[in-house]
């Protein structure tokens, strides 16, 4: 690639942007600071400690008894298959608009040299464009905020608690995707592109084995997550831990919620222990 | 095969990749392109193999002028052109055989890709193209486990795979040692000869290129600076060519004084002492 003008290289130019931002940051933090009424001796006074041993005392000991604990079987159960269902739409979602929204794959980088002229490199962006969008509506409204919604469509139950995940974490699910998957060194999917490789082949062959230990890590981090949300869910009545420890904390029975966390815990700790087994397997 | 009338390349930051190349190369010929670096090697192959788009100029292949191909007749002829990287361009994580596999993908549908992915198709074709570079065992290795050579052989073995018109090997030895580099020049020089396939090669070194190929082409700032047979490339014009080359006039000060870094795989070139 030959210059078309020896000139020596221009200085690169100098980005004002990190001191308007720390400046930016400050301002937010001071005022943050005023306005949202950050004071630690809240924590403190008198009103407040009454209020935290009364809770502790409630709290302890924990409620162990059995006719409890058998109680609480079907709401686990519950949300452990909330998440997992909840996933598979996330995953139905997510998959689909992250790889139309990922920009090596749709519109620019080493497969689209070819793509001259403004019309169709436009053309090209339509469906890029429109994915990401909808990713970003899809993940910037709370799961909390579409079960709520949903709930009023199809009723209480863990049905509302699946399509708020699936949607909510869809979106999410997609913007990650798209991420990894444009992280993928375009050299070997650019020697599949000129062998005469369409775009399904590329993904196949190229773009899929690569990102795989990252896709699957990131898939199982969010399952982690659906948990704890299904459990937070149950509070608008989308089913599960939650709907029982709504119950409980509104009854002032603390020793219950008390067992209900150490009830999630468990199983976050279960899908932390079965993620950790399937990315040995795959990054292995 | 090949026929490039003034095929000019401007890329979007003003630099010119190609300069006006034209340049006819018959069906089963060999030929390999010397330069500096920068030199405009790796836009011409590009353009070649149809990964860019030239600027303007024509570039005909078998008498189509496929310049503003798109859609599926640019898929159709870049099957017919297999190319051949520095760096290996395999998926690391894939096995061997599926990287050789993927030669097909240009006329595989997308149901055909998946499948064979769950069960090699083919396994026959793979292992015969793994044979023919020497490395038929390695058929279920995983990619990234294999040296720097032998991945050179996984990506020639995909490209008979893919069983083109032409072989384009853009500076296919550059990062390998002196010995491998003989083997790797001399095995894609057999395979295209026993299949009677075009080579194309893009080489770093002066004296694998003048000792192992028919037609030599000095390609410098975008344009051609000579194309000869390898028996009337002076020392002159290849001082000249690599003008304000430092490693490469080494090189050829080397050759001059009858020093060889690939030993008796090269013979002693016409102008040259040995």
């Amino acid at each position: 690639m030959a210059r078309r003008a020896d000139r020596s290289p221009a200085l690169p130019d100098k980005s004002s942007f990190p001191y308007v931002l720390t400046a930016a940051f400050a301002v937010t933090f001071a005022l943050a600071l005023r306005t949202a009424q950050v004071d630690p001796r809240l924590l403190f006074d008198r009103q407040a400690l009454t209020n935290i041993t009364r809770f502790v005392r409630g709290a302890l000991p924990p409620r162990i008894d059995a006719e409890f604990l058998a109680m609480l079987v079907r709401p686990a159960v519950e949300t452990v298959q909330i998440s997992v269902m909840g996933m598979v739409i996330a995953i139905a979602i997510g998959l689909p608009l992250g790889l139309l929204a990922t920009s090596s794959l749709t519109w620019r980088g080493v497969l689209h040299e070819r793509i001259t002229g403004v019309g169709r490199r436009v053309l090209a962006f339509v469906p890029y464009g429109t994915s990401r969008a909808l990713l970003s509506v899809l993940r910037s409204i709370p799961e909390y905020v579409w079960a709520f919604m949903f709930v009023r469509a199809v009723g209480l139950g863990p049905f509302p608690g699946i399509l708020a995940i699936g949607v909510a974490y869809g979106g999410m699910l997609g913007k990650v995707y798209s991420e990894i998957l444009e992280s993928v060194d375009p050299q070997p999917l650019e020697a599949l592109h000129a062998s005469g490789a369409g775009k399904s082949g590329i993904v196949l062959y190229g773009l899929f084995p690569e990102a795989l230990p990252h896709l699957i890590s990131y898939t199982l981090y969010r399952w982690e997550c659906a948990i704890r949300a299904s459990a937070i869910m149950g509070f608008v009545g989308a089913g599960g831990l939650g709907q029982q420890i709504e119950l409980s904390m509104r009854m002032f029975q603390f020793h219950e919620v008390i067992t209900l966390l150490g009830v999630l815990l468990v199983l976050v700790g279960a899908v932390d222990l079965i993620s950790g087994r399937i990315r040995a397997q795959v990054v292995g | 095969m090949y026929e490039l009338g003034d095929v000019r390349k401007g890329f979007a930051d003003g630099s010119v990749g190609l300069d006006g190349v034209s340049l006819t190369i018959g069906r089963g010929e060999h030929v390999a392109f010397i330069g500096p670096s920068g030199s405009g090697k790796t836009t011409l192959f590009r353009i070649l193999n149809l990964t860019l788009r030239p600027t303007s100029g024509s570039l005909r292949l078998d008498g189509v002028n496929v310049a503003g191909f798109s859609g599926p007749d640019l898929r159709r002829a870049r099957r017919r052109i297999g190319t051949i990287y520095q760096r290996q361009n395999l998926v690391g994580r894939l096995r061997v055989v599926h990287n050789v596999l993927a030669g097909n993908l240009g006329r595989w549908s997308t149901l055909a890709a998946l499948r064979s992915l769950a069960r090699p198709k083919d396994i026959d074709a793979a292992l015969h193209a793994l044979a023919q570079v020497g490395i038929p065992e390695k058929l279920y290795a995983r990619t990234d486990e294999l040296s720097g050579g032998q991945q050179q052989r996984v990506a020639i073995a995909r490209v008979l795979i893919q069983d083109p018109d032409a072989i384009l090997a853009d500076e296919p030895v550059s990062s390998v040692d002196p010995t491998l580099a003989v083997t790797i020049v001399t095995l894609l020089r057999d395979i295209s000869s026993e299949s009677r396939k075009t080579l194309l090669m893009s080489l770093h070194s002066v004296e694998l290129a003048l000792t192992y190929f028919p037609r030599i082409v000095g390609v410098r700032d975008g344009r051609i600076h000579f194309d000869l047979s390898p028996d009337k490339v002076h020392a002159d014009m290849l001082e000249d060519l690599y003008a304000g080359q430092r490693d490469e006039q080494r090189e050829i000060g080397a050759m001059r004084r009858g020093v060889s870094p690939f030993g008796k795989a090269c013979r002693p070139l016409p102008g040259f002492t040995r």
